[in-house]
């Protein structure tokens, strides 16, 4: 990152780095959402997902040499597989699910992806290549990366590809329908077992692709998950837990509070700047900045 | 204490005062120190996950609150441990109260991730704030702890009084169940609506149970600062206050034995399975520490699926399994005499 | 009336835009049982809610003994002395019997969270005296064999007395019923209007909820007849009998 001076380009410098990082936040976060409008569950093991996403991703592309669009769909192909076999093996079974129960077991799912991917990839942060150029592009005066733009172009994608999905298809109206009454979409002839396995699926691939699309810029480790889920968390309740499109809002949001709070405060507390941001919505208004006081009062947080 | 419980209590005495006669090797002595502050911590988390059924996946802060509080007293202001032990309760008091009241009114996944951020926070603060924490590279020259000038410098005599300390928190933990509060707390955990309408303040009891159950995680936090003479803030992670959970999962939430249990058996369970590597590998298995992770992950998946209510209640199921198969055979055989 | 332990003056809950209690003023009448009827949904939970504490009115005054109780939280108005169950039983299944009922003694007991820990002599003396009430309690609902089981294995009929035995266990002025006799066979029906006879003679006065026309009658001494959040009649059963509104509104004219 080159400072030139002017507070305007710091500003603008801040804002970008901030909508980056705001970027994953909010994919994070939108995976959240989808897990939880279906089940009522809170996917501790978010965060492994994009994890998973770029370490594969490093794999494929650095040690295989695969061809970059090659290796993204190999990767969220692999990582949709593994949200299956999690909910299909770990969520599926449980007979008598008690909220504190699915809490363990899905960061039981969490420790033992983290432990697989250090096994796998060792304790080091891993490069991999750009998308395309590395030469930074100049922006009235601040630095992008060409990568920052793969990064705000994806997620506009997936923004658009998630409203097409949920609106104008079947499947997608299904899933909608579950998340608001999972006994009345049943009796409607929608199969919600179904439904959920698709939504660890998708919520999967989501958070492939935000690893695949940060990894080149921040290099991905083993131990990331936990920090990536808390903060896509902070997103997601920010935006309102369930609401996706609040959530991408959110997300960029509290990725530009953060870049700012690391270029002004302290570099050193930046980690923390969205927790505490996270610990403040959730005393406050936990039903997020775009939830209803009246929704908020019929909700159980 | 009950009939049952005080069997188990004696047991845990006598156990305590013979291992030492029997684990002569200072390296083992020293796990079953580090041993003696998870079950501390894990005495206090089960009080408030199982009897007053509220999550905190935070418990490695207080933890470190306590541990950094008495680790700065003594080693940069050179007060006494005890006071400096009893000031990190003090703060952790005031910190536990000041979160757990909005904390508290939170439930289940929120109250979980609010917790678990606060772990963070306070991770995040003891790595950055390097005036205060010495940050990554730690603090040293922190004292053993001594009774009125007697030292206590080896790992026997250190073995000792932490294992009386847990023996008294659970000492504690049973006084507190069998009592009004106790009860209290458990109503909480069976119907919020029941227990108020009973004259329950449930916010206040919560709000309570949460700062005891800090308090033994400070103490617990206390004693591995004065046990190791040194910290940094790698222990204390996120990661920590996962595995606290854990812990009192796998042992069994419902009870305190339980949680003792787990903290037992996951504290050991990195010895035994370097113990074990020596074995696989006679079995082309070259095992090594890095698998711990792993191996921890599909021990809670495999115990949160199939034994839900934990080790403890999981082994009385199967002894009465057994008991039950045993009674149809003997019945059978007996029914063939005839 | 004239001797009444609780008024309610011009109460009105709204839920968004419905009307759940609407400008509803009832006295009820010290030491005696009455009842409130009305078809589902006219109400008569959320009353027993805005009288207990666990919703707060819209507008409109709740009395108890003389005393505005309006904005006081659940716990404190079971401390002022006002007990009630639940229309789904909420005992506390874990816990065992007599549990559920020293639970109940909470409000005559003293010992907070530092005494409950180290147990000083005089605590024990109190545990002592909370486990011969629930115990003296027990007995007075036949529920003695019971005591060490846990709550959750009772039949219904059973958890329901339970529920009713925890309630009296804090020794309220006015015990709120909500439907204690569904789901209940005829013959443990019986069992429960025998009870809260019992409980009126102890002089507790008994607010009760319930569908069982027979049982209401049989046992009340007055009843108020709730449809929309209104009060459509009251008087004692007799009058309610013959009242045409009532009628209208039960064949749902």
């Amino acid at each position: 990152m080159s400072y030139s001076d002017g507070t305007f380009v710091d500003v603008l410098q801040f804002l970008i780095m901030g909508i980056q990082r705001g970027s994953i936040y909010a994919m994070v976060a939108m995976g959240f959402n989808m897990i939880y409008n279906s089940t009522g569950i809170i996917n501790f093991a978010q965060g492994e997902f994009v994890v998973l996403g770029g370490l594969m991703m490093v794999s494929l592309t650095m040690a295989f040499n695969l061809s970059i669009v090659f290796a993204f769909i190999l990767t969220v192909l692999f990582v949709i597989v593994a949200g299956i076999l999690m909910e299909r093996l770990t969520i599926n079974p449980v007979k008598e699910p008690t909220v504190l129960r699915l809490i363990i077991i899905t960061i039981a799912v969490s420790i033992i992806i983290k432990g697989a991917a250090m096994c796998f990839w060792g304790k080091g942060s891993h490069y991999m290549r750009h998308f395309s150029s590395t030469e930074p592009l100049d922006f009235y005066g601040a630095t992008i990366l060409p990568q920052t733009l793969w990064i705000f172009a994806i997620l506009l994608f997936l923004v658009v590809v998630y409203v097409i999905f949920f609106n104008y298809t079947m499947t997608g109206k299904c899933m909608r329908a579950c998340a608001i009454n999972r006994d009345a979409a049943r009796l409607a002839g929608i199969n919600d077992r179904k439904m959920v396995m698709l939504s660890f699926a998708l919520s999967a691939g989501i958070g492939a692709i935000a690893g695949i699309i940060i990894t080149p810029i921040i290099q991905m480790d083993y131990a990331r998950g936990a920090m990536l889920g808390l903060k896509g968390f902070g997103a997601a309740v920010l935006g309102g837990l369930g609401n996706s499109m609040g959530a991408v809002v959110a997300g960029v949001l509290l990725g530009i509070l953060e870049a700012f709070g690391a270029g002004y405060i302290s570099s050193h507390y930046m980690d923390a700047i969205a927790l505490v941001i996270l610990l403040f919505v959730l005393f406050i208004r936990p039903s997020g900045i775009f939830g209803s006081s009246e929704a908020m009062r019929l909700k159980e947080f | 204490m009950g009939g049952k419980n005080s069997v188990g209590f004696l047991i845990l005495i006598i156990g305590i005062i013979l291992i030492p006669f029997m684990v002569t090797n200072d390296y083992y002595l020293g796990v079953l120190i580090f041993t003696a502050f998870n079950c501390l911590a894990c005495i206090g988390l089960c009080l408030l996950m199982g009897y007053a059924g509220q999550i905190s996946i935070g418990h490695g802060a207080f933890i470190a609150i306590g541990a950094y509080t008495s680790g700065i007293l003594t080693a940069k202001f050179a007060w006494s441990p005890w006071l400096a032990m009893f000031c990190g309760i003090l703060i952790v008091i005031v910190i536990a109260f000041c979160l757990g009241i909005p904390a508290l009114r939170l439930k289940g996944h929120y109250l979980a991730m609010a917790t678990l951020g606060f772990a963070s926070i306070v991770h995040i603060v003891a790595v950055a704030a390097v005036d205060l924490t010495g940050g990554p590279s730690g603090l040293v020259n922190i004292p053993r702890l001594d009774f009125f000038g007697y030292v206590l410098s080896s790992d026997k005599q250190y073995f000792y009084f932490s294992w009386s300390v847990v023996a008294l928190g659970v000492y504690i933990a049973f006084n507190l169940i069998n009592s009004r509060v106790g009860r209290g707390l458990q109503a909480i955990h069976g119907s919020e609506d029941a227990a108020s309408s009973l004259g329950i303040n449930i916010t206040s009891y919560k709000v309570q149970v949460f700062i005891l159950s800090a308090v033994f995680a400070s103490v617990s936090g206390s004693l591995y600062a004065y046990y190791m003479n040194y910290i940094d803030p790698g222990p204390f992670d996120v990661s920590h206050s996962i595995l606290l959970v854990t812990m009192v999962a796998v042992g069994g939430l419902h009870n305190i034995w339980g949680a003792l249990i787990g903290a037992v058996f996951l504290s050991l369970l990195p010895e035994f399975l370097s113990f074990l590597s020596d074995y696989l590998q006679v079995l082309g298995i070259a095992y090594q520490p890095d698998y711990d992770t792993l191996v921890y992950g599909f021990i809670l998946l495999i115990i949160m699926l199939f034994l839900p209510e934990g080790l403890f209640k999981g082994f009385g199921n199967i002894t009465q399994f057994v008991r039950s198969i045993f009674k149809k055979f003997s019945k059978r055989a007996s029914d063939r005499v005839k | 009336m004239s001797n009444s332990i609780l008024e309610l003056e011009m109460l009105r809950k709204n839920f968004g835009g419905v009307v759940a209690v609407s400008d509803l003023s009832l006295q009820i009448e010290q030491g005696a049982i009455t009842s409130l009827i009305g078809p589902n949904g006219a109400g008569k939970t959320t009353i027993f809610n805005l009288v207990t504490g666990f919703l707060a009115p819209s507008s409109g005054h709740i009395k108890f003994a003389g005393r505005i109780v309006n904005k006081m939280k659940p716990h404190t108005i079971a401390s002022i002395g006002i007990g009630r169950t639940f229309q789904n039983v909420q005992i506390f299944p874990k816990m065992s019997v007599i549990e559920n009922i020293m639970v109940g003694r909470h409000l005559r007991s003293n010992a907070g969270i530092f005494y409950s820990c180290v147990l000083p002599p005089f605590l024990r003396k109190e545990e002592k005296r909370i486990q011969e009430a629930a115990e003296e309690q027990l007995h007075f609902l036949n529920l003695a064999q019971h005591a060490h089981a846990p709550a959750g294995s009772l039949p219904l009929g059973n958890q329901r007395m339970l529920e009713i035995a925890r309630a009296l266990a804090i020794e309220p002025k006015l015990l709120l019923l909500d439907e204690p006799a569904s789901g209940l066979n005829a013959r443990e029906t019986i069992a429960m209007g025998e009870l809260i006879e019992k409980i009126k003679q102890m002089n507790v006065t008994v607010l009760l909820v319930e569908h069982d026309m027979e049982l209401v009658m049989d046992i009340s001494d007055y009843v108020a007849v709730i449809n929309f959040g209104k009060l459509i009649a009251e008087g004692t059963p007799v009058e309610i009998q013959e009242n045409e509104d009532v009628i209208a509104a039960y064949l749902g004219e």
